[in-house]
């Protein structure tokens, strides 16, 4: 069973009450990476989520996963493992029984799996979940989802509580996980210093639209920081600007190109980081980024519009 | 902020005393390779440059020698929690440079050592550099000053090499670009 997408969604759209949460929203995420879904608060990420989990129904448009199934069926519900945001367990019950509800209430649980890695972080079988410090609450639902031996894992806010170390610990299972069984990843988070090292595919949202989508190396190739006089920021319309700083002498300016592009006389060209694009984009909530194959059909390839 | 060591398993999982009298501690779990990657978030050098960069310095310092094997892929993502396309992207292009090659099944091996400049060449190489510097200090450059002035020039010399590697050509009169900071 070969899958290429994780996640299919045409004019996908949930409205609450008077409000649209998420609009409008045509993606294609490819498998076999780790996405992270990065916003604002309010952006419409754990919509999405929800969504794609089958926690929530579209109010327009699709979503399907694992290669086609309709979000919510069986099929995808025995290929999707979901940690909500604040990791939610029953605080009365110990780790064993914690483990022993996950292995009734599922069609498959890796039993052997899931205690070897609740042994080798060191969390007792006996205590109660509610007594284990976040960091290990977060790693026994991290563990109780990966019995489950899906194909994509879904992790809403996952880090966003932990202190640095149980941070990293929880990541660096997250990603042992894709490295040995090539679990495809979707995480949402607001904390983008540590995506970079994390993420290979960006989908940025803000607004309840979908604001930036592609691969995070073939984002960054395209897009390149001019430095140069405040004076003639203005000027440059070579190629699309996403966000200009700018001071009384010297201004930045985010624009879409690559390292062949010409600079202007008198500007310096970097390349930029994960981090600043994505800020660069947040900060214009109007620009949009939408490369060519993740896109629908009705959509003019690789425009910026401000 | 808090860091409560003692949750992370130091004290033991409960129940399981040490094997033996416990005299003789293990080794560190993570020894394989002759080598352990660092990531500085700091340098602005991308993730897989930088686990490239300290496989060339490694061979260059003499820790890593031709059939050496780099840490495995799981294991580097589990010690640093990046990304396993980028561990895999960074042997590629030690792949790519002739200085790596992977064996299926295995991992990843070392099969080259850097071309070292003989050491006479290198002491001559210094001298010059040395009298290059009493200049600049005469000049009135300070440390940082040295620094900058050096970094811009060598990046204006190997840019023009791309340059000239890509146009076939020196194109020598009009450089549009000479930006020097």
């Amino acid at each position: 069973m070969n899958m290429k997408t994780i996640i299919d969604t045409e004019g996908l759209g949930k409205r609450y009450g008077n409000s649209w949460a998420l609009r409008e929203c045509t993606l294609e995420i490819p498998a076999g990476h780790v996405a992270a879904l990065v916003g604002p608060n309010g952006a419409g990420k754990t919509t999405l989520l929800n969504l794609a989990v089958g926690l929530a129904e579209p109010s327009a448009g699709s979503v399907s996963v694992l290669g086609g199934h309709p979000a919510g069926s069986p099929a995808a519900l025995d290929g999707i493992a979901f940690v909500a945001q604040d990791t939610p367990m029953y605080k009365n019950l110990s780790v064993a029984e914690m483990l022993h509800l996950t292995r009734n209430l599922n069609r498959f649980f890796d039993q052997h799996q899931a205690k070897a890695r609740l042994a080798d972080l060191g969390i007792p079988l006996k205590r109660k979940a509610g007594k284990l410090s976040g960091g290990q609450q977060a790693q026994l639902a991290l563990t109780l989802a990966l019995a489950r031996r899906p194909r994509m894992l879904v992790l809403d806010e996952p880090v966003a509580m932990l202190d640095p170390i149980a941070r990293h610990d929880f990541m660096a299972t997250v990603l042992t996980a894709t490295a040995e069984d090539g679990v495809s990843v979707l995480l949402s988070s607001h904390v983008l210093a540590e995506l970079e090292r994390v993420a290979d595919y960006l989908i940025l949202m803000s607004r309840g639209r979908v604001q930036v989508v592609g691969e995070v190396d073939d984002l960054l190739a395209s897009h390149r920081v001019l430095t140069g006089p405040a004076a003639e920021a203005d000027r440059y319309t070579e190629r699309p600007v996403v966000h200009v700083s700018r001071a009384e002498a010297q201004a930045h300016l985010l624009v879409r190109a690559t390292a062949d592009d010409p600079v202007p006389p008198g500007w310096e060209a970097h390349p930029v980081g994960l981090e600043e694009l994505a800020l660069g984009y947040l900060r214009e909530p109007v620009a949009v980024s939408v490369p060519g194959p993740a896109r629908g059909r009705h959509a003019e390839p690789s425009e910026v519009s401000r | 902020m808090t860091i409560d060591k003692g949750d992370n398993g130091s004290t033991g999982a409960a129940g399981e005393s040490p094997p033996g009298a416990g005299e003789v501690t293990a080794p560190p779990p993570r020894s394989a390779s002759q080598i352990e990657f660092r990531l500085d978030p700091a340098s602005g050098v991308p993730t897989y440059l930088q686990l490239v960069q300290q496989v060339e310095h490694a061979l260059r310092l003499g820790y890593l020698k031709p059939g050496d094997q780099l840490p495995k892929v799981r294991d580097a993502v589990a010690s640093l929690a990046i990304n396993p396309n980028t561990v895999l992207k960074a042997y590629r292009e030690l792949e790519n440079k002739g200085l790596a090659a992977g064996r299926p099944g295995q991992g990843t091996f070392i099969r080259a050592t850097l071309s070292q400049v003989a050491l006479p060449e290198l002491a001559g190489l210094r001298k010059s550099l040395l009298v290059w510097l009493d200049a600049a200090d005469a000049a009135g450059l300070d440390e940082d000053g040295v620094v900058a002035l050096f970094t811009s020039a060598l990046r204006d010399f190997y840019k023009r090499r791309a340059d000239q590697a890509v146009h076939g050509r020196a194109a020598s009169d009009d450089n549009e670009t000479e930006g020097v900071a």
